[in-house]
């Protein structure tokens, strides 16, 4: 299988915190990545780096064989001007923690509003396929509310729309449920699972360990700005070779 | 010592009996009373006075109120008003712009602008601008004050002095808005004019909108301080009007309800703005 995301000894500071020290990682075409680790661990920031949200101190991640945020010449790494950075961005999905939907506008006008300012596509044909996500993430009567009127879970699925509207070649999901009444969280988890089932390439931060262990080809266990052991769930999760990974897993378990 | 206070304190009262059957009777407020009609009393002895009082002389007030000469000045003082409005927030958009940017050079350059021109008084940048003359007596061959006009030193004068408080009125608005919203529109690959118009700027105008509507009737009632370079604006006509027939009082009785209908009028204007940018903040829960 190809390597949708390769992302090669990453670092990351904010002034003298030192985030990412150094991340490899290989995520192929069609399975989902998921990563796990306490908080401050640099996980959110690694994802923010795929898309250049963060920009890398060192190293150089590629998705889908572009350079992310650089372009190449020799052994050099040049920052792209922000309009190529721009269209990149339009084949990545983010859905953030905290959903941010716009509150000015309607759910059907959250969906098309990158489909058509960022890709140029003609505004029916847009609606339409809006629609036919709203539908996708159950919320189909709901496309002209305002964010507000929903509960979290509903903002979310319209966020998980939103991100889809881009036709994205891969999914990053920062804490999706994170920032949910516990009984909403299924409801995310339930399209995240049937995105993951339809064979979407996704990296997924998350805190549920059980649903990590339902949709996850490979598990990430982050701490301290590392990768400390990767592989299969039944692998991470259930025999974890390292003791800080099981250290973590017997707090969260 | 808490233990004996405590053994002092009465057993709880227990719930009558029959609670259901009980009328609950809510406190008397006499002071309320008292004190409303004092206000009236007082508001119709006002009242009263002002329309005995023949020193108004309403009959004049009346005949004033829709002369030609009143009309022209109103008409000088909301065109001014809106001309200084418009090109102070633009001017303001653009010092704020700077502020933000990361740019330390435009941002010094807006913050001094905001310091300068919040710290001269406008009566005081009026009377300069109209005697700039007596600095630059040429500005590119042509004489300076065939140049400015004391309506043009009006414009200016007063667009400068808005646009520093128009500033600082739109960088608010801007920082309150959420930084997550501009996340989110870069990751979903909007352009930054976008991200500006469609993202920042409605949701910034929430909170630019109340003092900005604050600033208009200041500016209405502002661009009366015009009369001092003798420009012929609703304060100024009357003025003109007085200084022939010495009926002071009506005259500026005139220019006080023309200034109060606009005022008005901008407040219900201010209203529905407001509501058109409120949509999606009310939750259903």
């Amino acid at each position: 299988m190809s390597v949708m995301v390769d992302i090669r000894s990453v670092h990351k500071s904010f002034g003298s915190l030192d985030v990412l020290k150094g991340i490899d990682l290989e995520v192929r075409t069609g399975e989902v990545t998921v990563v796990l680790g306490p908080s401050g661990s640099g996980k959110s920031t690694l994802l923010r780096t795929i898309n250049h949200l963060e920009k890398v101190d060192h190293g150089a991640i590629s998705v889908d064989g572009a350079l992310i945020g650089y372009r190449r010449s020799g052994d050099k790494l040049y920052e792209l001007p922000e309009r190529e950075v721009l269209k990149q961005r339009t084949r990545i999905g983010f859905v953030f923690q905290n959903f941010h939907l716009f509150p000015h506008l309607t759910v059907l006008e959250n969906v098309i509003e990158a489909p058509v300012a960022a890709l140029k596509r003609p505004r029916n044909e847009a609606v339409d396929s809006a629609r036919r996500l709203l539908e996708r993430v159950g919320l189909a009567d709901k496309a002209d509310t305002y964010p507000r009127q929903l509960s979290g879970g509903q903002q979310q699925r319209v966020a998980i729309a939103r991100a889809l509207a881009l036709e994205p070649k891969l999914l990053l999901f920062d804490e999706p449920t994170s920032a949910l009444d516990p009984e909403l969280v299924g409801e995310v988890l339930d399209v995240i699972r049937d995105l993951a089932g339809q064979g979407t390439t996704m990296i997924v931060v998350t805190h549920e360990i059980a649903f990590a262990r339902e949709i996850a080809d490979t598990v990430v266990f982050m701490a301290d700005g590392r990768i400390v052991e990767q592989g299969p769930p039944g692998e991470v999760l259930d025999a974890p070779r390292e003791d800080r990974t099981r250290a973590f897993l017997s707090k969260v378990l | 010592m808490s233990s004996d206070t405590l053994a002092k304190v009465p057993a709880a009262p227990r719930v009558p009996e029959r609670a259901d059957a009980l009328t609950i009777v809510p406190q008397r407020r006499p002071g309320q009373w008292t004190a409303a009609v004092v206000v009236l009393v007082l508001l119709g002895l006002a009242v009263n006075s002002v329309l005995r009082n023949q020193a108004f002389q309403w009959n004049v007030v009346a005949d004033y109120f829709t002369s030609d000469s009143v009309l022209r000045g109103l008409w000088l003082t909301l065109w001014l008003t809106a001309v200084v409005m418009v090109l102070g927030f633009a001017l303001g958009t653009l010092l704020a712009a700077f502020r933000l940017s990361a740019n330390p050079v435009l941002k010094a350059v807006s913050w001094g602008y905001v310091w300068l021109f919040r710290s001269i008084p406008v009566l005081v940048q009026l009377l300069l601008w109209f005697n700039i003359g007596a600095l630059y007596p040429q500005i590119l061959g042509v004489k300076t004050v065939n140049l400015l006009s004391p309506v043009a030193v009006a414009v200016v004068g007063l667009t400068l002095h808005e646009a520093a408080y128009a500033a600082e009125v739109v960088r608010g608005g801007m920082l309150s808005v959420d930084r997550g919203q501009i996340e989110a529109a870069q990751a979903l690959g909007l352009s930054r004019l976008r991200r500006l118009r469609r993202i920042v700027l409605p949701q910034a105008m929430r909170s630019i909108v109340p003092p900005a509507g604050n600033m208009l009737i200041g500016t209405l009632k502002g661009t009366s301080i015009v009369s001092v370079i003798a420009v012929n604006d609703l304060l100024f006509s009357a003025q003109l009007i007085y200084h022939r027939t010495y009926q002071v009082i009506p005259l500026l009785m005139v220019a006080t309800l023309w200034y109060t209908v606009v005022t008005s009028v901008l407040g219900v204007g201010q209203y529905y703005v407001e509501k058109h940018y409120a949509r999606g903040t009310e939750s259903a829960r």
